[in-house]
């Protein structure tokens, strides 16, 4: 039987953080992919801190982890609100579009 | 936890509860009150005088003994009492330069000042952080105000594009921030900065700690705007409106500083050879963007926001040193450039025609004769901002600079000095604009608050020079 091992968990929480940051760079059609990304990297964080938590019999990280997930709700629901305000102007949440300024 | 000691560690919160209390009370007023404008009108002074009773409570508490609370995780000293007290400080200026403004653009609400508390809230949590989580929850408390006031006026495109921007690329920068601290988590065995401070002093952890590092700064940076994090400042200052971008260019930029010094400073002292190279990256970055990107802008705005990225570059320098001389420098440098920055909003906020708010740097052709004051206070702070001698500008730069070259970082001195050179080009043709274009009409008549802190702001980029200087003396001879 392969043994699951910390290494193991840092690898996912790797790979799910990767995929996340990517997926903010080479989204170039719709910001709610962007929110779905940054969820991602949240996650990919929490996993990490969990693992090292139960690792080394530590509370301390499941606390930040359970902090993180309180304000990655907040910071979803901002961003939501933020999302619909730019809707409400341009008609669209391409990522594309948001290119008023330049410079 | 026994009640004696839950108070004595709420006792050390005291600026805080008054702005968390403060902020929910308005909050709630703000909601009852019948009548919008007036509401927003009466929170907005009462927003100012808080900050401004929470400056004198700082500056009261500074007398008594500082102290960790919440077992580590909260810390009050001098360095973050200073801190706390020029954040309020700054945070009331930007309030008083905003009240007039949001009236006039129809945008007073009074969600604008709770906003601004709740923020400074989180800036003063972010000073005083022992510890990861602490550190995390402050910079959220912020960010997340932040996100909104950057799009406050929600019937402008610009605005909630600028929103979005910020709000995307801040929310990377906090989950990169998360990433690094749970690898420090996992590789010091604890979120206390005096546990990491002692895992950095081993050999064992050293690598791993230095990976997360990294990304525990790469998040700071892009809350300082430093190069290469500094994507969405220019875009910000020019979508959001002005009163906002005077405040994100004041008080959450020296919060984050203070955070960077604090972070490198305390958890990561043992470890200064490894972070000064990547705080000196940062530094060369920022300055040379800052010093060429503003070169072309025609946007008064967007100037100021690649002149807040290259003067954070220069802040970053004296960080650079390593030494309690760097710390001092970076303190006093991002004071004076608060001041500069906060009398140079207060300029462009005065930029108002009969048809409106107006901000490219041609409007301000022939100011000195139209409005000689205002001519004068915008050429002063212009060269102050710009490190002109013998303006208080300049004595912070030499300051940054001085404490790099004891550090033995001689090139990097001469490095900031070149682009400092280089970015004197943009001050001074704004300040050629005011005084040897012809004038193109005339502003209104510019609202008390806002003419008041934009002459004592112009003032004081002379009148401290005297403070300035023996300040320089005394605490160059402290460190000698």
């Amino acid at each position: 039987m392969l043994e699951i091992t910390l290494g193991h968990y840092l690898a996912l929480a790797a790979i799910l953080f990767t995929i996340g940051v990517f997926g903010i760079f080479a989204n170039r059609k719709n910001v709610i992919i962007l929110l779905m990304s940054i969820e991602l990297i949240l996650l990919a964080v929490n996993v990490n801190l969990v693992a090292f938590s139960s690792h080394m019999g530590d509370l301390a990280g499941q606390v930040f982890a359970m902090l993180i997930l309180t304000v990655a709700a907040a910071e979803a629901a901002v961003g939501l609100a933020i999302l619909v305000v730019f809707f409400r102007n341009r008609g669209d949440i391409a990522v594309d579009g948001a290119n008023m300024m330049k410079g | 936890m026994t009640v004696e000691t839950l108070l004595t560690d709420l006792r050390l919160l005291t600026p805080e509860l008054i702005l968390a209390v403060g902020a929910m009370a308005f909050l709630l007023l703000g909601v009852y009150w019948k009548g919008e404008e007036a509401a927003a009108r009466l929170i907005m002074r009462l927003s100012t005088a808080l900050l401004v009773i929470c400056a004198g409570v700082t500056i009261w508490m500074a007398g008594g003994e500082g102290g960790t609370a919440f077992h580590g995780a909260f810390k009050l000293d001098a360095f973050s009492l200073y801190a706390k007290t020029a954040i309020y400080l700054a945070a009331a200026g930007a309030l008083v330069l905003a009240s007039h403004y949001l009236q006039s653009e129809r945008l007073a609400k009074f969600e604008y000042p709770v906003l601004a508390l709740l923020a400074v809230t989180g800036m003063s949590v972010m000073v005083s952080s022992n510890d990861l989580i602490t550190l995390y929850l402050g910079i959220e408390l912020q960010s997340l105000a932040l996100y909104i006031l950057a799009a406050f006026n929600r019937d402008s495109l610009r605005a909630s594009e600028a929103g979005l921007k910020y709000f995307v690329l801040g929310a990377l920068s906090s989950g990169l921030l998360l990433y690094g601290a749970s690898l420090i988590y996992g590789f010091a065995g604890s979120t206390g900065f005096d546990a990491i401070a002692a895992a950095a002093s081993e050999d064992g952890a050293k690598i791993g700690l230095l990976f997360g590092l990294v990304f525990l700064l790469s998040g700071l940076a892009f809350k300082i705007s430093a190069v290469p994090f500094h994507m969405w400042t220019p875009d910000v200052y020019e979508g959001a409106p002005t009163p906002v971008a005077a405040f994100f260019a004041t008080a959450p930029k020296l919060a984050a500083m203070v955070l960077i010094a604090r972070v490198v400073y305390e958890p990561f002292a043992p470890m200064t050879e490894e972070w000064r190279q990547i705080i000196v990256v940062l530094a060369i970055l920022s300055m040379g963007v800052g010093a060429f990107g503003a070169l072309m802008q025609s946007n008064i705005k967007r100037l100021m926001g690649y002149s807040s990225i290259g003067n954070m570059g220069y802040a970053l320098v004296g960080l650079a040193a390593g030494t309690a001389l760097g710390l001092w420098s970076v303190l006093f440098y991002m004071t004076l450039y608060i001041v500069g920055v906060l009398g140079a909003f207060a300029v462009i906020l005065s930029m108002r025609r009969a048809e409106g708010m107006v901000e490219r740097i041609d409007d301000l052709k022939g100011l000195s004769k139209t409005h000689p004051a205002l001519g004068w206070s915008m050429t002063a702070l212009m060269f102050s901002i710009g490190g002109m001698p013998f303006l208080v500008g300049f004595f912070g730069k030499l300051f940054v600079f001085y404490a790099a070259a004891e550090a033995g970082l001689w090139w990097l001195m001469v490095i900031g000095l070149v682009f400092s050179a280089v970015s004197i080009a943009y001050y001074l043709r704004v300040v050629k604009v005011i005084w040897f274009d012809e004038p193109e009409g005339r502003f209104e008549p510019a609202p008390a608050g806002v003419a008041l802190i934009s002459r004592a702001a112009a003032l004081a980029t002379v009148g401290l020079v005297p403070v300035v200087g023996v300040m320089l003396a005394l605490v160059i001879n402290a460190a000698a």
